[in-house]
């Protein structure tokens, strides 16, 4: 029997580097996507902000996981054959710019109303009110729910696993499966996960303490 | 593209996938109730003053906060098994999402305990309430009152998340999905009913737990003011 050793320790790093990978790319599909949802859910139009809010309700109320077998799944049957990358691209892309959208949705109405007030006053049309005045304060109060939401992302591209992109789960299983030691194997990919994650979590309770000072 | 959708096959196995949807709220009634106690408890000695009881419960929900539930339900599934602890997958499953909802009910249970004004105890102890009437009433019950819209969110993504169990050959809606799929070769179909049916689980359980805020937080109904 195989023994869990060295080598296997460098192929879940390698393959801790595609979770990273996919992350990033979840990070920043789902973050311009979901930074039109935010702007779509807080616009003066009542069919626009309707819209945003029946998608991110949609997408709140269903599994990743069937998001990611509709995508890979579904789509191949009907014809587009993804790559499991694309198709996990995708649906991290629709599964994160939801939640993004929700948190960014809170961060922008915590400006207060009288900033728009002001910048009205100002003269300033609806895109530089923005630009100029609300999105720098949303921005400064959405670093820390961000970067929390980050470590959601980190742990949920694990389900990209289950549609055969060789991440860092995927790694330990088929190490799992050579070696049959799932205590030793799961646990090192829990440690690699814990320390991707766990500095993210610190940094978000950091931020948000810093950015707290005022209220104390 | 054409493609033709064909939903027949799909609905003709819809008393399965039922079957399989029941599993799922089953799974998740069972690991709500469980897991909140379990959060309750370690939120109360997260706040006690046992130096190494609160430590060891810090690393516990640090370290299911930054794993992937996937992750720990192989831990649990297999991790267990190769232990010579051979567990049915319902059973790993609901250990698994025990544990997992624990650690987040611990964090939110914190929040609403430390919200609780220091002068709400000081004038419970003034009327001559006994420490343990002046925990229950005056803390621990508004505190969940207070933090019930943030626990119900928890429990419905915990309700969403029970999918994963699917990978330990736990028989709930997704795993139902993935039979039906294998066996019909519909599924694209098949995973737009089955997200469907979650929106519907996911409505429901917000209904529920509606229902049942309004039940047990009678302040609310009574004097019409939120605590």
């Amino acid at each position: 029997m195989n023994h869990f050793s060295f080598i296997h320790i460098s192929y879940l790093l390698q393959a801790a580097l595609w979770t990273i990978a996919l992350s990033l790319i979840a990070f920043v599909g789902g973050g311009l996507f979901g930074f039109i949802i935010a702007l779509l859910r807080t616009s003066r139009s009542t069919a626009l902000r309707r819209l945003a809010s029946g998608y991110i309700q949609i997408v709140q109320g269903i599994p990743l996981l069937v998001v990611l077998f509709i995508a890979y799944f579904g789509l191949s049957i009907a014809g587009f054959k993804l790559s499991a990358l694309v198709a996990a691209a995708i649906s991290f892309t629709i599964y994160c710019a939801a939640f993004l959208g929700e948190i960014w949705r809170g961060c922008i109405e915590a400006v207060p109303k009288t900033q728009w007030e002001a910048s009205e006053c100002l003269g300033f049309n609806r895109f530089e009110q923005l630009q100029k005045v609300i999105l720098p304060q949303a921005a400064r109060i959405a670093v820390p729910p961000t970067v929390g939401f980050m470590v959601q992302i980190v742990k949920n591209t694990s389900l990209a696993s289950i549609i055969g992109f060789v991440d860092l789960s995927r790694a330990g299983q088929i190490i799992n499966n050579s070696t049959f030691q799932p205590f030793t194997v799961f646990g090192v990919v829990a440690l690699i996960y814990f320390c991707i994650c766990y500095p993210l979590s610190s940094l978000s309770k950091s931020l948000e303490r810093k950015l707290n000072v005022g209220h104390r | 593209m054409n493609y033709t959708f064909d939903f027949n096959s799909v609905l003709a196995a819809w008393p399965r996938l039922l079957e399989g949807a029941w599993l799922t709220i089953e799974l998740s009634a069972v690991s709500i109730l469980f897991g909140f106690i379990l959060g309750t408890l370690c939120a109360i000695g997260r706040n006690s003053h046992v130096g190494l009881l609160k430590w060891f419960i810090g690393a516990y929900v640090e370290a299911i906060r930054n794993t992937p539930l996937l992750v720990q339900v192989f831990l649990v599934y297999f991790g267990l098994a190769s232990i010579g602890m051979k567990l049915a997958a319902d059973v790993a499953a609901v250990i698994a999402l025990v544990l997992n909802i624990g650690a987040y009910t611990t964090e939110i249970m914190r929040a609403g305990i430390n919200s609780i004004h220091r002068g709400q105890i000081e004038a419970a102890e003034c009327l001559g309430m006994s420490k343990g009437h002046v925990y229950w009433h005056v803390v621990l019950l508004p505190a969940v009152e207070r933090v019930f819209p943030a626990l119900t969110s928890q429990f419905i993504l915990l309700m969403l998340a029970s999918s994963i169990t699917s990978q330990i050959s736990t028989e709930e809606l997704t795993a139902t999905a993935n039979i039906v799929q294998s066996e019909t070769f519909r599924s694209f179909e098949v995973y737009l009913v089955v997200a469907v049916a979650y929106l519907v689980l996911s409505f429901l359980f917000r209904a529920g737990f509606w229902f049942i805020g309004q039940f047990v937080f009678t302040r609310k109904r009574k004097l019409g003011t939120n605590i």
